[in-house]
């Protein structure tokens, strides 16, 4: 064994970079954490002073998030039968009775369609539009790829004001097709620059084979070009979820009703009712939910060298 | 297996001309090698004739079909390339299959079982068929690539220095085993190189590319012996061809300037004394460099004898090969 490397590092600097590496997770999970914890919290708990980190769990803040709310007097809550679930028990504490259920089912959904259906059009289009740049002659091509990435340069918002009128006009405001295509605009042109990055890194050989093993332009794009792209695709359709699923400025414009997203609507529950902080902890930690799934799927195709090795450079 | 002509080919990449006006008949069932150092046009002429690259002017037929026009899936050839080029997400079994699972042959199943473990078998890579294609050695990869092109049966078979990248034990076993199977199937192989010894041992004809041109096309035997520039004499022969001013002998021809002597037109024993600078004894033959007036010679030496450095010994020329000032080749006698 030999007592010194050039490429192994010390013990030392092995127990510095993970002290690093624990404190780093320690600072960004924290709030996630906490979050998560005042999600189970009753109200009184979660605005006491000093904050409680021991405290007993509670549903409260989810059937809060699910369902709307009526006071009731005790008279009429004596009168009525007693209830039947654990949630109305829950409810009927607080001296009210369940009125139905919220919007959030309906617009958490709304996020999904909206925030996956952008993100699957944005990949679409931006893995086509990315290999056409990278193999084939487009006349100025560079100009082309610079406008893409131009339409990036400016904060959205700030074209959120012709776009709401010309929703206006075309009957997409508060739609799901109208939302779908807003997000894809904005996530087309990094889905397209980080796309063309990872498809020019894929040599030109294995389509030239496949080319002449019998196959059209298309089909080895499909077979060969494809499979080697998929970490880049996967790495991109994350960013690209990532941007549509936590949009808040548009989502507020644009939509009121039918399509209107998550991030839009959780707000909404601190005005009813006083400021019910647990349900609001509920709908964000509910909300993470997927793209923390998303992420966690791709991340195997997230490390690279997959095509490591195969041709000789 | 087809004929494949080749007439008046041409193409430039903006302003470099690569290949100019090759006219060639590749016979069926012939082994050809395309000759020539880097940059001389042999990878271009193969692309064109896959169909990868669009000619410029001239006409390719491939079994007497124009195939102007036609994808390189339509003009059934098959191609090794220089690079391994093996997809790298499928296994050794699913590469070797791909052609044939392609849409213009869709091969049925139990055929291509049969064919993958034919093409696997004689290439020596049956054990790794269930490996990923990037998990074998560079040999292994080649032979792969080399079994991808087998496993069809095209018109033509389009080899770009598949052997280069492999080591020299290698390269020489595939060599050997190429040869037997292109003359086992009779196939027609159209093979690019730089190493002439691939060109030597396996080509039924050579033709040696410089600058984008076809100089010289013939037997390899035709090509060694009667080369008709400077230029394709230098292309074959082991130690190189030695190029000496015509008049260092004396009475040169009218119009030779330059005289190339082989190790066989160099006899020894009387004539020009030269200086021994170096032998190199390789095993079977021994080489002798020599220095003749200012002049690098390098021949081989007469088996037995004993030769010191700094010794002198007398050479004359022996039907050597002549060439006027511009490289071509003056033939004596004419």
């Amino acid at each position: 064994m030999s007592s010194f490397s050039v490429t192994e590092p010390s013990n030392g600097q092995k127990w510095f970079a993970g002290i690093l590496v624990v404190l780093y997770a320690l600072i960004t999970i924290m709030p996630l954490a906490w979050i998560m914890m005042t999600g189970f919290k009753t109200p009184p708990d979660s605005i006491s002073y000093p904050p409680k980190v021991i405290f007993e769990p509670s549903l409260e803040g989810y059937v809060n998030l699910f369902t709307t709310r009526t006071r009731v007097g005790q008279e009429a809550l004596d009168a009525l039968p007693p209830p039947e679930t654990w949630y109305e028990e829950i409810v009927r504490e607080r001296d009210m009775v369940i009125a139905g259920p919220s919007k959030f089912g309906e617009r958490f959904l709304n996020s999904v369609i909206i925030g996956f259906g952008s993100t699957f059009l944005s990949i679409v289009l931006g893995t086509l539009a990315a290999y056409a740049f990278s193999r084939f002659k487009i006349p100025l091509a560079d100009d082309l790829l610079f406008f893409i990435l131009s339409t990036r340069m400016m904060p959205p918002i700030a074209v959120a004001i012709p776009i709401f009128l010309m929703y206006r006009n075309l009957g997409l405001s508060d739609t799901h097709l109208g939302m779908i295509l807003l997000y894809t605009a904005v996530n087309i042109s990094l889905a397209v620059w980080l796309l063309k990055g990872f498809i020019d890194e894929i040599p030109r050989e294995y389509e030239e084979a496949a080319l002449i093993d019998g196959y059209t332009r298309f089909q080895a794009f499909y077979k060969v070009v494809l499979p080697q792209a998929a970490t880049g695709i996967a790495s991109t359709a994350i960013f690209c979820l990532i941007f549509s699923w936590n949009e808040y400025a548009f989502a507020v414009l644009l939509t009121s009703g039918t399509a209107q997203t998550a991030p839009p609507f959780i707000p909404t529950i601190i005005g009813v009712g006083g400021l019910d902080w647990p349900a609001v902890a509920a709908g964000a930690t509910i909300f993470l939910l997927p793209v923390m799934v998303f992420t966690i799927l791709l991340r195997k195709h997230l490390l690279r060298g997959i095509t490591f090795g195969a041709v000789r450079k | 297996m087809a004929e494949v002509v080749l007439n008046d080919v041409t193409k430039s990449f903006g302003e470099t001309v690569a290949v100019e006006g090759i006219s060639m008949t590749i016979p069926d069932g012939a082994f050809v090698v395309l000759l020539g150092p880097t940059g001389a046009g042999k990878t271009t002429t193969l692309r064109l004739i896959s169909g990868l690259e669009q000619l410029d002017r001239g006409e390719i037929f491939v079994g007497g079909r124009n195939v102007a026009g036609e994808s390189p899936a339509q003009r059934d050839v098959a191609m090794v390339f220089q690079q391994y080029s093996l997809y790298p997400h499928l296994s050794v079994r699913d590469n070797l299959a791909f052609p044939l699972k392609s849409p213009i042959l869709k091969t049925p199943a139990d055929e291509i079982t049969r064919k993958v473990r034919e093409v696997a078998e004689v290439l020596q890579i049956s054990h790794k068929l269930d490996n990923k294609a990037t998990a074998l050695s560079g040999g292994e990869m080649q032979r792969v690539s080399i079994g991808r092109a087998l496993v069809r049966d095209p018109a033509i078979y389009l080899m770009d220095e598949p052997l280069s990248s492999l080591d020299a034990k290698l390269r020489t076993d595939l060599r050997v085993e190429l040869k037997r199977i292109q003359a086992d199937l009779g196939a027609t192989l159209l093979y690019v190189t730089h190493d002439q010894i691939e060109a030597m041992t396996m080509a039924t004809h050579v033709g040696v590319l410089d600058e984008g041109k076809l100089v010289q096309f013939g037997t390899p035997r035709e090509i060694y012996e009667t080369p008709n520039s400077l230029y394709v004499a230098t292309r074959l022969g082991l130690p190189r061809i030695n190029i000496v001013p015509a008049s260092i002998f004396g009475n040169a021809p009218a119009g030779v300037t330059q005289m190339g002597l082989r190790p066989e037109h160099i006899a020894q024993g009387e004539g020009q004394e030269a200086q021994v600078k170096r032998v190199e004894h390789l095993g079977d033959q021994t080489r002798l460099h020599l220095d003749l007036q200012g002049h690098a010679i390098t021949t081989l030496a007469i088996p037995g004898q004993q030769y010191a450095q700094g010794s002198t010994v007398k050479i004359s020329p022996k039907n050597p090969l002549c060439f006027d000032a511009h490289g071509a080749r003056i033939l004596q006698g004419a």
